[in-house]
């Protein structure tokens, strides 16, 4: 039961989190940005921290979640809601597509080539004008149903992220338990060693790549759906990926709650240093940023939560019955 | 061929050179550590701003700004080395892209910040009058920069294969331990490696300033453009970057011609994607 006691007890938190914030509606809003930030982290955190194959390319399938969102609502009059599955829908085929040919590619080859393809994708978009080009679409103006999700308040927001973000972390640790993930981190330790033992590699990575690709778009629909607004930089910037991979491997990348704690650092950070500095703050915010993942990288390569080594420790399963002869 | 066409590959090789040579350093640290530099782009970026400060400030043309681009960019690389690079090699390969992905934000906004994000250009005629001849007219700063790209580019390549701290960096590369058995200190071998790509690349960053524009992000373009360069080329092969580096300026110069100049990115990155796809570990070599 004690394994149990911290997720409950940081659950119970989450959930009264906005009582505690006294109505304030920037506290409100930062807690919805967090969760945020957590859940597109904890879906590359699937491909990226358990499998090791490190995607610098996931702005893809959260810019198909956001733009669906918004494309479906500007041209066929649908709740931008509807993006989230038609987006996760998209983002999953373009898993396939581009993930059975990239997913060959070992180590630093793959990090760069999920690089080449956003990139492609971003210059792409940025010049079809059906989707609003260079400059971007809005989402509806003014809620017309419930259903448009469009509220003024945060608090409705953090409450839909907080419940999509507990469905990521279930599904992510019912994965971890599984089969699934023990295959995808022998694939991590040693893809030569796990194929030897008979892990189908190339299937689970493309399994993995697929359902993060699903679920990172899930994110992007949910960031349209609260800023109502998506353009190419927003939707397919490469920080974008960048930043669901420092959030993840700040945390600690691989384990259950690694990009949540990361988010929880660094969403905060950026949101003060925007404050605090004003219009430059963008720069400066990326400048710590960048000293903050050179420090981590230098001194602390497996994230925070590998200081506590009792947290990330599996139980063993049992041996598959159809080999059991 | 008609006279523009060209004119558009005479300018592709030129601005080809200047790519094999900042291409040179990636895959140079690549070959020798099996560490993708991601910063990369961003010490061609502070090569720029190097050259832009150096004209604004002082007033100094190429002539001066190339040395000094070299020795600024050679000092960043060396501090890179010995500050992160030399710890996190050993690491899981996460921490390697985190690591120089997260020395590129550092170098990308620190210049954002300091110098806004305005895009930044040296005068036109900083070199004089641009050069005619037969039908063909090139810009001076786009021949400077070329002639002097494949120059440097071969000199490094000679370094390399022809001297004696050439052999001993391959040493290193080929086998640290073993090397470091015969007298070779390894460490000091990459951080020279990191010294000489680095300044190649600040040699390339103060040539492209002159005719191209600078602005903080413009690391970002570069550095695909370096990736694509190596991939064609061959992991860690200098003559490899030079022939990659003019074929890949003269395909971008045409398809910017033949198709559009909002396409031309497109098409790289699309060969780029291609290259990797269809021959992961052909092309480069080893993986």
């Amino acid at each position: 039961m004690r394994r149990y006691l911290l997720p409950a007890t940081f659950g119970t938190l989450a959930l009264v989190y906005p009582l505690l914030t006294a109505g304030s509606a920037v506290y409100q809003r930062l807690g919805a940005l967090v969760l945020l930030a957590a859940i597109g982290a904890s879906a590359w955190n699937l491909v990226g921290g358990y499998a090791g194959q490190v995607s610098v390319g996931h702005t893809v399938f959260f810019g198909a979640g956001a733009y669906a969102a918004i494309a479906g609502y500007t041209h066929f009059g649908l709740p931008p809601i509807a993006g989230a599955p038609i987006g996760a829908l998209v983002a999953v085929l373009i898993a396939a597509l581009i993930g059975v040919p990239t997913l060959r590619l070992s180590g630093h080859y793959f990090s760069m080539a999920t690089i080449a393809v956003a990139e492609l994708i971003r210059v792409l978009v940025t010049n079809w004008e059906w989707v609003g080009g260079a400059q971007g679409i809005s989402g509806p103006a003014v809620p017309r149903t419930f259903l448009d999700l469009s509220f003024t308040s945060a608090l409705p927001y953090y409450y839909l992220f907080l419940a999509v973000l507990g469905v990521i972390l279930f599904l992510t640790w019912r994965i971890e338990e599984s089969r699934m993930g023990f295959y995808l981190r022998a694939i991590k330790d040693s893809e030569r060693a796990a194929r030897s033992l008979g892990v189908a590699a190339g299937r689970y990575k493309l399994y993995a790549y697929m359902l993060s690709a699903g679920l990172t778009a899930v994110a992007g629909s949910l960031y349209a759906i609260m800023f109502g607004f998506i353009d190419p930089e927003s939707g397919f910037g490469i920080l974008i990926s960048v930043k669901m991979l420092i959030m993840a491997a700040l945390g600690g990348a691989g384990l259950l709650f690694g990009p949540l704690v990361g988010a929880l650092i660094l969403v905060p950070l950026e949101e003060i240093s925007n404050s605090l500095l004003g219009g430059r703050g963008a720069g400066l915010t990326f400048v710590v940023y960048g000293a903050i993942i050179v420090v981590i990288a230098r001194f602390l390569p497996s994230g925070l939560l590998a200081l506590f080594p009792g947290r990330t420790r599996h139980k063993p399963l049992k041996p598959d019955p159809r080999h059991a002869a | 061929m008609s006279s523009i066409l060209l004119q558009v590959i005479v300018s592709g090789l030129l601005i080809g050179a200047v790519y094999a040579l900042f291409s040179s350093g990636l895959t140079l640290i690549w070959g020798m550590m099996n560490v993708i530099n991601f910063a990369h782009g961003d010490f061609v970026m502070l090569a720029m701003y190097t050259a832009f400060i150096v004209w604004t400030v002082f007033g100094g043309g190429p002539l001066a700004a190339v040395p000094l681009a070299a020795l600024v960019l050679a000092t960043v690389g060396v501090m890179s080395y010995f500050l992160l690079v030399r710890h996190i090699m050993k690491g899981p390969m996460l921490a390697q892209i985190l690591g120089t992905f997260g020395l590129a934000l550092l170098l990308r906004y620190s210049a954002f910040w300091y110098f806004g994000a305005n895009f930044k250009t040296l005068p036109d005629n900083i070199l004089g009058p641009p050069f005619v001849l037969g039908d063909i007219r090139v810009d001076a700063p786009r021949l400077l920069a070329g002639t002097v790209g494949l120059v440097v580019t071969l000199l490094l390549h000679l370094i390399l294969t022809r001297t004696s701290i050439g052999s001993r960096m391959l040493a290193v590369s080929e086998d640290a331990m073993a090397a470091q058995l015969m007298g070779i200190r390894p460490e000091r071998m990459q951080a020279v490696a990191w010294a000489l790509a680095a300044g190649s690349t600040g040699i390339a960053g103060a040539l492209i300033a002159t005719f191209f524009y600078t602005s903080p992000t413009v690391g970002e373009t570069l550095a695909i453009i370096a990736f694509v360069t190596v991939a064609f080329g061959g992991f860690g092969s200098v003559p490899g970057a030079l022939v990659a580096g003019l074929l890949i300026g003269v395909i971008e110069a045409l398809s910017a011609y033949l198709i559009g100049p909002v396409y031309k990115d497109v098409i790289v990155y699309a060969l780029f994607v291609l290259v990797l796809w269809t021959r992961p570990q052909g092309l480069m070599g080893k993986a």
